[in-house]
């Protein structure tokens, strides 16, 4: 059974890592070679978020397990991770609001958790507030063009916000273990982060001229507790393939 | 981003050509090894062999990301996860100083890519070659970097200013894929039994096109003397395939793995290795289309343009849209 801390901290490794992946899948197919460089650039930040927080979760266990354990050890079903991350590569719409929903929820998220009670989580907090806010910028700044833009680059928005708007409502989920490491101070609060969210989000998206999805639309939850989407095993054994194929050996 | 075609750019600012006056200025310049800029004079062939170099060095540099962004999902380890994004990033950066060094010239982007989509403009030959185990990403960085770098250090004199400037940031970052990638052969001939299989077969296959990237013997290089009077090329091809070999001898020996070429012998007289024939008809074979990868290579690529096309016409539109509502706040 882990501690509530070690499935938050594993919980925010898998996020920053799975996206990461997602992203690495796209490289040399984006629209203009600066995206590929921008992609590229956000990737190389949310390995590193997730190599800090993967040495962490290894020094809490006390199991002796280093970052690439917990990367490629680890079968699909222990990742962590909520299902927005993990959804595919449909388009450059897709690609673009799927980051951004992430980056509006990563920037309160890293800047809360910079003052955290846990000096570890603080230290990278800190880091990942300065590189979520560029992400975010990034980001929004494509919702905002694809929305504003053409009729078939307003309307390719408007699906992948429809698609992975069931996927948001996982972000704020709350159970026992956000109950107590919120109460203790480790983790921020996460209502105050959904109105943060609520906020960045209704902006991009009116500047964007695209309509908030209106709920009800059943939300689409489980990979906090690892239950993921039926691409999620192809995505992980990729990642993990060679790795495992060679255990124990330096690379 | 719409697409203007052109034909070689003829700037009326440099209509000038044949003058022998500006000819002699132009050469008095290289002489004292000065650097050419944008705006001085310069004869059109100059400036079309200087776009067509620094054209097939950006795309080299664009399709160069693929045979490596193969490995990005599936890289070993984190830390190698990361410098290999690093890596696949710098290569974009390149592609763009490099397309940005030819914009100078008279020429845009646009145009490049389209050259290069339609076959007319080529990269280099080498990323027609496939990436199929974990050692090709150390083989690429040691081996195709390496001899890379050999190629563009004397670039980062070239007489033409904007190129020359380039080439100075791309060395320095060249020098540290080429690191990366001699420390992943080091690990895996040093690791298990299978890992140093897996380093001595990349060598195998990437030991001959590495050495085939500095072009044909000088005998058979069309370009050469009139890029040497121009301050474009400073060493000939054999010159620089020479120092590569020698550089890169010992650092197969010292991490035990074996170059693939039965005639290569230290030769006390020269003070150089001497090394067996290279097969030029598979030299002139990949390059005339017929590589491995080559389909591949350019269909992923012409793929993400076009599959990218309504973006860049949004971004247009979104940027016009901005333009008009700014003009009709200031009115």
């Amino acid at each position: 059974m882990q501690t509530p801390l070690l499935t938050f901290i594993l919980r925010q490794g898998d996020r920053s890592l799975v996206l990461a992946q997602r992203l690495l899948e796209y490289i040399t197919r984006s629209p203009e070679i600066e995206e590929d460089m921008a992609l590229s650039n956000i990737a190389l930040d949310l390995i590193g978020q997730a190599r800090i927080l993967y040495t962490y979760a290894g020094e809490f266990e006390g199991l002796g397990h280093d970052e690439d354990h917990f990367a490629f050890q680890r079968d699909p079903d222990q990742f962590l991770s909520p299902i927005l991350v993990e959804r595919p590569n449909t388009d450059f719409a897709h690609v673009i609001v799927r980051q951004f929903l992430h980056d509006a929820f990563a920037v309160p998220l890293w800047a809360r958790l910079a003052v955290s009670s846990d000096t570890t989580l603080a230290g990278l907090g800190a880091k990942a507030s300065k590189e979520a806010a560029y992400h975010l910028r990034h980001s929004s700044a494509w919702v905002i063009r694809l929305g504003d833009g053409t009729d078939e680059s307003h309307e390719r928005a408007c699906d992948a916000l429809n698609a992975l708007w069931p996927c948001t409502e996982e972000l704020f989920e709350i159970d026992e273990i956000d109950a107590e490491l919120f109460t203790a101070g480790v983790s921020p609060d996460p209502t105050a982060l959904r109105g943060e969210w609520d906020r960045t989000v209704d902006e991009v998206l009116a500047a964007a001229t695209l309509t908030r999805p209106v709920p009800p639309t059943p939300a689409v939850t489980g990979g906090l507790s690892g239950l993921h989407e039926d691409d999620f095993d192809r995505l992980i054994g990729e990642m993990q393939e060679l790795a495992r194929a060679h255990p124990g050996v330096e690379w | 981003m719409a697409y203007v075609t052109q034909s070689e750019p003829e700037s009326p600012a440099h209509s000038g050509s044949g003058d022998p006056e500006l000819e002699a200025r132009f050469l008095e310049l290289i002489d004292a090894d000065e650097r050419i800029e944008p705006t001085d004079w310069m004869p059109e062939r100059y400036r079309s062999t200087l776009i067509r170099q620094i054209a097939q060095h950006a795309h080299s540099e664009i399709i160069g990301m693929q045979p490596e962004g193969a490995w990005l999902t599936r890289a070993p380890s984190l830390r190698r996860k990361a410098i290999l994004t690093a890596k696949v990033q710098d290569e974009a950066g390149h592609g763009l100083y490099l397309y940005g060094a030819a914009e100078t010239l008279g020429i845009d982007r646009s145009e490049l890519l389209d050259r290069l989509h339609t076959g007319r403009q080529k990269y280099s030959s080498i990323f027609n070659y496939p990436t199929p185990t974990w050692a090709d990403i150390g083989a690429i960085g040691w081996l195709v970097d390496g001899a890379a770098i050999m190629n563009q250090v004397p670039l980062c004199r070239c007489s033409y200013g904007p190129y020359a400037r380039a080439m100075i940031r791309i060395c320095k970052e060249e020098s540290f894929h080429q690191r990366q990638g001699y420390q992943i052969m080091m690990t895996l001939a040093q690791g298990s039994a299978d890992q140093h299989r897996m380093a001595q077969d990349a060598l195998d296959r990437w030991w001959w096109p590495s050495i085939m990237m500095f072009g044909p013997s000088d005998a058979a290089s069309i370009h050469s003397s009139q890029n040497t009077r121009w301050g474009i090329k400073r060493f000939s091809n054999d010159e620089i395939r020479q120092r590569f070999i020698d550089s890169t001898v010992p650092q197969a020996e010292l991490i035990g793995l074996t170059i693939p070429d039965p005639d290569l012998t230290w030769n006390a007289e020269r003070g150089s290795y001497d090394y067996g024939e290279i097969d030029w008809d598979e030299f002139n074979r990949v390059i005339a289309g017929d590589g491995p990868c080559n389909a591949e290579r350019i269909e992923r690529r012409v793929t993400a343009h076009e599959d990218g096309s309504w973006v860049r016409e949004a971004a247009l539109a979104h940027a016009e849209k901005e333009r008009a509502r700014r003009e009709e706040v200031a009115a």
